[in-house]
């Protein structure tokens, strides 16, 4: 019905028939998809600033932005008018090079991991055989940009707050890839289609309840501390470092690491939703009593299922960050290293064992 | 009281003894300084309160104010002159009592009186390239000594500290030495800094993420508040004590009023009494609320924060009907309060007092039983009892060590004698003990205000006051219990309607010296979470 993919093929078939030259047909669908996800990424960040300024208010028994527009919701395109028209302040004794390409380089890994996501059948950018190892290896790339800012800064605030990044990143990637690499023995591929077709009938995580959940859980927590967000957010921490890595920073390059932030938040419950929840498939009850049920899941279009359940799962870390008070370093190498991690190993061991006795 | 004026004259046998004051008073030679001193700490009086710096024109002196942790109702002052005029020099007691290196840089700063054997002699305030010392009576407070800086100045020297000495023929050796060595990572936490809680500069050395000392600077906004009251009129002084901590403000006001009264013999009438001591009880709970919400706020708990700013805007609001203001409320006048209390006062504070205790229970779900949080708070920023008394650590930071300080246990004063409650201690001296002590107290302070609250005598507001207040010749010291601690006001009277001296000890001050005990070999994370359970308030340190 309201399904996106007929209109993908719709302007292929369109592009093909009236220009007629593949190459040329190619690049003019590559500047489309591009240009299609730029516009996606910074609409997705808008909604998703809107989205936590009005929720962690509600939380915290305000009101949040209610004079830019109706019920605020003009607050985001302001806000991002204001960070656009800020003058971007050049700081004496930083390392130049070095403190620009960082937050294109946080920016870059972030949006080439969206790039990968399967926002509804047939609607991705690119889907190839080791989707989902492409997906963890270009999001770790973030952190080399974190490490950058830090250092080119020259200042010791933004340093701490690098090291300390650079040191959950490293940390908290191990439990969220292991947490993947449990499912990916369940699915049986690293391509991200394949994951998603895999769970037509009934989601990963109810396919195998146990090992799955567990899995679920570690990668929201790894997850969670990979985006930087309370009660992670150490390495911005603006109580102890005032603004962590980023506090050199204004204007537009602060923006990048802000937009950075916030998507790498639906990433990472993007990544979720497709491992776990099933992707864009609905849900799905396999038993004969359930069919009509079935079918009005299955009415439901494809890419709002997928939406459905990021924005619920981000509902979920937001509820988590305007909760929790910060970790201590020492608590959050605890948690990964003493907890998170040797549980994830068990889990994947175990998940290895039920996958040999029920398939 | 006779056997330590006894045991003062075998130990310095040409110390006389002033009659007729508030506390018997030894004026002893700065020779025997030490020698008593030292006598004094031996007989358990451990506490230095307040150390005055003192001109008075053919001399300089210094009065401690010293009292014990034990018998806690004694105090005991200490004076010590010098006639020396260009360079006075008194022996240092820093030794003998921790705290005594702030109060006498303090002294130092005012009036340029060194302390030979303090190992730091930096000013506490000015800057160090001020010239002169504003407390003498014959500074000239001339624009063209102390010019406002046109240029850059030159950026402070932090590192070098001078010191004084007294070699083997009796005379000053003026020394220097390197606060840091070169290659110490210092990263200066503040004076602009979200959580120092004012503008405090913590010039702090790391080692990663270690913290291996901390060196406090104060003075960014200090605004000689006490050189201000010297050309004022008592009722004018009044104004200013709100602004020393802005957060308990009533109560420092209290402490002057209470010490004013006390001079000059005025009666204050029972409703004021009761009133007062409602309206304090009324600013601790809002400034533990605030001491709370701002603790979460460092440990990254937000929400947290505007729950307790939330709760915490209730008592603005019962402020403001009856007194017109929000956070500096101007209340108090010297004979009672300005005007009556606002006919809805009484069933707001009764509506308050069940709201509030619900949102204790609140705080203790969202915040107090979380594991993030508990784990953060109780391994860390311990203080022992001896630390606490030494460094003068009073208040809820001092109970939370097990040194039961309580003034309004102590000296009752105002409608304290007349209500039950409990002085709450902690042993652990942890972080988590004063977390815990601060809310415990919130419930304490509400249990004065509900027996309080029904039982306001009828009467006056006010006494009759004369127009031109003129406290009789001598001095006076008043103690308050205020929301850090113990708040005192000392003043010295010549008879004038301005006061000579005024001096009024910060609780505050203590509390930031005791963060480099507390904070060494821990996590730069935890000297945030440190300070916050301190509470401090940075005005009340500068005046």
């Amino acid at each position: 019905m309201l399904e996106l993919d007929k209109l993908v093929e719709l302007i292929q078939t369109f592009l093909s028939d009236s220009i007629g030259i593949d190459w040329l047909v190619k690049l003019i669908e590559y500047v489309l998809i591009g240009v299609g996800f730029l516009a996606l990424y910074a609409v997705l960040a808008l909604i998703l600033i809107l989205l936590e300024r009005k929720i962690c208010a509600y939380f915290q028994c305000r009101l949040g932005p209610t004079r830019v527009g109706p019920w605020g919701l003009l607050q985001p395109i302001a806000d991002m008018v204001k960070i656009l028209l800020k003058e971007i302040i050049h700081i004496d004794k930083t390392d130049k090079i070095l403190f620009k390409v960082a937050p294109f380089i946080v920016i870059m890994g972030s949006f080439c991991t969206f790039g990968a996501l399967q926002f509804g059948k047939g609607i991705c950018g690119i889907d190839f055989n080791v989707g989902l190892f492409y997906m963890i290896a270009i999001s770790s790339l973030g952190v080399v940009g974190i490490l950058l800012a830090g250092w080119a800064s020259n200042n010791k605030y933004t340093l701490i707050g690098a090291m300390r990044s650079g040191a959950q990143l490293v940390s908290y990637e191990l439990s969220a890839g292991i947490a993947l690499l449990t499912m990916v023995v369940l699915s049986g591929s690293l391509q991200l289609s394949d994951i998603i077709e895999g769970q037509a009938k009934a989601w990963y995580i109810f396919q195998a309840p146990i090992p799955a959940l567990i899995a679920f859980v570690i990668y929201l927590i790894a997850g969670h501390a990979e985006t930087n967000r309370g009660p992670f957010d150490l390495p911005e921490a603006e109580s102890e470092l005032t603004a962590g890595y980023h506090t050199e920073y204004s204007g537009i390059q602060f923006g990048f690491f802000y937009l950075a932030e916030y998507l790498n938040m639906f990433i990472i419950a993007g990544i979720a939703t497709m491992v776990f929840l099933g992707g864009y498939q609905p849900f799905q009850i396999n038993a004969e009593w359930a069919e009509g049920f079935n079918e009005v899941m299955a009415y439901i279009p494809t890419w709002a299922w997928f939406f459905g359940k990021v924005f619920g799962l981000i509902l979920l870390s937001l509820w988590v960050r305007w909760t929790f008070p910060r970790l201590r370093i020492d608590q959050l190498l605890k948690l990964e290293w003493k907890i998170l991690m040797p549980i994830s190993l068990l889990n994947l061991l175990l998940m290895t064992v039920w996958v040999l006795i029920f398939e | 009281m006779e056997k330590i004026q006894e045991y003062i004259q075998k130990l310095a046998p040409k110390a006389q003894f002033e009659e007729g004051g508030q506390y018997p008073t030894a004026i002893v030679e700065s020779g025997d300084l030490r020698k008593v001193a030292a006598g004094l700490k031996e007989k358990g009086f451990d506490y230095l309160m307040c150390l005055t710096g003192m001109d008075y024109k053919d001399s300089f002196g210094v009065i401690y104010h010293i009292s014990s942790s034990k018998e806690k109702k004694t105090v005991i002052v200490l004076k010590v002159n010098t006639t020396e005029r260009e360079e006075p020099v008194i022996p240092t007691v820093s030794d003998i009592w921790e705290i005594a290196n702030y109060y006498e840089r303090e002294a130092y700063d005012f009036y340029g009186i060194i302390f030979a054997g303090n190992p730091d002699m930096r000013r506490l305030f000015l800057r160090e390239d001020w010239v002169g010392y504003p407390f003498r009576k014959d500074f000239v407070a001339d624009d063209s000594i102390n010019p406002i800086p046109t240029k850059v100045p030159k950026p402070d020297d932090y590192e070098s500290v001078p010191y004084y000495t007294i070699d083997k023929d009796g005379k000053l050796v003026k020394k220097v030495k390197s606060l840091f060595e070169n290659k110490d990572c210092i990263v200066n936490i503040g004076p602009q800094h979200p959580s120092t809680h004012g503008v405090l500069h913590l010039r702090t050395k790391l080692e990663g993420e270690i913290i291996k000392k901390i060196d406090p600077q104060f003075g960014y906004i200090h605004r000689g508040i006490e050189k201000m009251c010297e050309s004022m009129t008592y009722p004018q002084m009044l104004y200013l004590t709100e602004r020393l901590d802005y957060l308990c403000g009533t109560m420092n006001r209290h402490g002057l009023c209470l010490c004013i009264e006390k001079a000059a013999g005025i009666e204050v009438p029972a409703r004021a009494q009761y009133i007062r001591t409602i309206f304090d009880e009324l600013t601790r709970i809002a400034s533990h609320l605030i001491g709370w919400a701002c603790m979460c706020n460092d440990m990254g708990s937000i929400t947290a924060f505007i729950y307790g700013m939330r709760d915490r805007e209730k008592i603005m609001d019962i402020y403001e009907e009856t007194a017109g203001g929000r956070l500096m409320i101007n209340y108090y006048v010297v004979g009672g309060v300005a005007q009556d209390i606002h006919p809805n006062f009484v069933n707001r504070v009764k509506e308050f007092i069940p709201y509030m205790r619900k949102m204790i229970e609140e705080y203790h779900t969202l915040f107090t039983h979380n594991p993030i949080a508990k784990g953060r708070m109780t391994d860390s920023g311990f203080l022992t009892k001896e630390q606490a008394v030494a460094l003068g650590v009073t208040g809820p930071s001092g109970r939370a060590s097990g040194w039961s300080c309580d003034v309004r246990k102590i000296e009752p004063y105002a409608a304290y004698d007349k209500v039950k409650f409990d002085e709450v201690l902690h042993q652990g001296g942890g972080t988590f003990d004063r977390y815990m002590l601060r809310l415990e107290e919130i419930e304490q302070s509400l249990r004065i205000i509900e027996q309080l609250i029904d039982n306001i005598p009828e009467g006056d507001f006010r006494a009759k006051v004369p127009a031109i207040i003129k406290l009789p010749a001598g001095e006076y010291y008043q103690r308050v219990e205020n929301a850090r601690g113990d708040f005192s006001v000392f003043i010295k009277s010549t008879g004038d309607k301005n006061p000579y001296r005024v001096k009024f000890r910060s609780p505050c001050l203590s509390l930031v010296t005791a963060l480099d005990p507390m904070c060494r070999d821990q996590k730069i994370a935890d000297l945030i979470m440190i300070s916050g359970s301190l509470d401090y308030v940075i005005p009340c340190i500068d005046r």
